[in-house]
């Protein structure tokens, strides 16, 4: 069997394809978390259960509706978006004013409340989901197996988060997006209905965590407990790539995928706490995270 | 379109507040159309914030503000600059995130009738050479002529300046006088707010001088000559 540093070439592409899906969920999730940080001012503590309601709307329309994967793509991310912008209209308009602390406990409470009402519904296990036919087998690339679904949704993510990044930076669109970021009240005055924007950029970065719980669902199946635990891994991504950048998120969420695939490789002692330890470092260095300008 | 006595803007009464602390204490002025009004006072005599009350800017407003017949104090402000007011903020607001050009397109066109881009560069030459510069790259000259310059093509026809020369070189001080009597000739109505009233008087129909949040006295420039101790009192100049 042919080895790299001692490593067989099927375990260290194995861990790397790993790599690659975590940080495809890492680069969806924190490039949601900034979009929202960026406009909103709120720190998102919902993200991880609304990645967990995406799944669980890609659930319920499979099992009750009869509506499968591609279904589920295009609407639980309307769905969950919808909610998100009921979430953004009744309760969280009414902190932008306020300390970031009371949108995080606001947002954290919601996400308790959520996980807890789903645990009492379906219990704490995994509920399965079919890979969708289309994608089911894989190829064998000669050094390694890759399944198709994985592959998937490496391609799917990246795809949305550089769509997301064009928009953003490149779009007319995204200069209202990035001026309201800076200074709301004069973008405004401009006779830019700000608010409005405030609440579909929200409902957006919703959208994007329900979707990248559509695309988790048949690889970690469904639990209301699947947001949680990834989501604290999705903050020390944004802390190190830099909060609200959006470049940074999608750069970091990868790279730090690869990085965690990689040391479980090499050292798999530490393999769950690589991100933490690569986040108190770049704190040390780089307080404002590496894309993230100091304010 | 405009009041029976003719005046573009009318405020008459107007309070407004910060927070706890009420600025405006019934404030009463008019624009008429085409003309160049200033608002003249002391630092923290109520000028900016009679200003940013017109834009809709500040939270909590009082009394009546009417706009070519319409009433907007209680409008939000993307309402109001629809209605064709453009607001140009002491601080510039240049955004640092934007290039020039962005910036300068920035502000959406809210009715016909604005400045062709062609003509703004004519305005503001130096604009034109650094379009691809971001935000932040610009010199404060070059800021205020991108704050002044990017809302003359969104067809507001009354424009709220505010301090357009402040901390500015005398140079530039100048070429913004000129501007301010181009867009004048081109039927745009001004209300600007200065601290430099000999900047003012090179440029204004008429003037109001603003204390503790009210109006106290309106002074036509032509004669601002025969006024000049009473304004001294008022300034404290």
């Amino acid at each position: 069997m042919t080895e790299i540093f001692g490593v067989p070439t099927q375990a260290l592409f194995g861990q790397l394809l790993i790599g690659l899906i975590n940080g495809s969920f890492y680069a969806l999730l924190s490039l949601g978390l900034a979009v929202i940080f960026g406009l909103l001012n709120i720190i998102n503590f919902t993200h991880g259960a609304q990645y967990m309601l995406g799944a669980f709307c890609a659930y319920f329309l499979l099992n009750k509706a009869g509506l499968g994967y591609w279904w589920s793509l295009a609407i639980a991310p309307l769905v969950v978006g919808a909610v998100g912008v009921l979430i953004e209209r009744t309760m969280l308009k009414r902190l932008y004013r306020l300390d970031h602390l009371y949108g995080l406990l606001l947002t954290f409470g919601l996400a308790l409340i959520l996980q807890g009402l789903f645990q009492f519904g379906f219990g704490a296990s995994g509920l399965p989901y079919p890979i969708p036919a289309e994608l089911s087998g894989g190829r064998n690339l000669g050094f390694m197996f890759l399944p198709n679904y994985r592959a998937w949704v490496i391609v799917a993510s990246l795809a949305v988060c550089l769509a997301t990044w064009f928009v953003i930076e490149k779009t007319k669109l995204g200069s209202y997006l990035r001026a309201a970021t800076e200074n709301p009240q004069l973008v405004q005055a401009f006779g830019i209905n700000v608010p409005r924007m405030i609440m579909l950029t929200y409902g957006f970065g919703v959208g994007l965590a329900a979707l990248a719980g559509v695309m988790a669902a048949p690889i970690y199946q469904v639990s209301p407990r699947m947001g949680a635990d990834l989501i604290i891994v999705v903050f020390a991504v944004v802390v190190i790539g830099g909060m609200g950048s959006i470049l940074g998120s999608i750069v970091t969420g990868f790279g730090l995928g690869i990085v965690e695939g990689l040391t479980k490789v090499f050292y798999p002692e530490a393999s769950n706490t690589v991100i933490f330890i690569i986040m108190a470092i770049v704190l040390m260095i780089k307080p404002a995270g590496l894309f993230g300008s100091q304010k | 379109m405009t009041e029976a006595n003719g005046a573009l803007l009318a405020v008459k009464g107007l309070h407004a507040w910060y927070g706890e602390s009420h600025i405006l204490h019934g404030v009463d002025f008019e624009v008429r159309a085409g003309e160049v009004v200033t608002l003249l006072g002391r630092n923290g005599a109520g000028k900016t914030t009679t200003l940013k009350s017109v834009m809709g800017m500040v939270p909590r407003r009082e009394g009546s503000i009417s706009y070519a017949g319409a009433q907007t104090v209680q409008l939000p402000s993307d309402r109001i600059a629809r209605l064709g007011i453009a607001f140009c903020p002491e601080e510039r607001g240049i955004f640092a995130s934007l290039n020039v050009e962005e910036n300068l397109l920035l502000p959406p066109k809210v009715r016909d009738g604005g400045l062709e881009l062609d003509r703004i560069f004519e305005l503001f030459p130096n604009l034109k050479e650094r379009l691809s510069s971001q935000g932040s790259k610009l010199s404060g000259g070059e800021q205020q002529m991108l704050a002044i310059g990017r809302i003359l093509r969104t067809g507001a026809r009354l424009l709220l300046l505010d301090e357009p020369t402040e901390g500015l070189a005398p140079v530039i001080v100048h070429h913004i006088g000129r501007i301010i009597g181009q867009l004048k000739k081109e039927g745009f109505t001004i209300l600007l707010v200065e601290q430099n009233f000999r900047f003012a008087a090179t440029v204004a129909d008429r003037h109001y001088i603003v204390d503790h949040g009210r109006i106290v006295d309106m002074i036509p420039n032509a004669d601002l000559g025969a006024n000049m101790q009473k304004l001294h009192d008022y300034l404290g100049v």
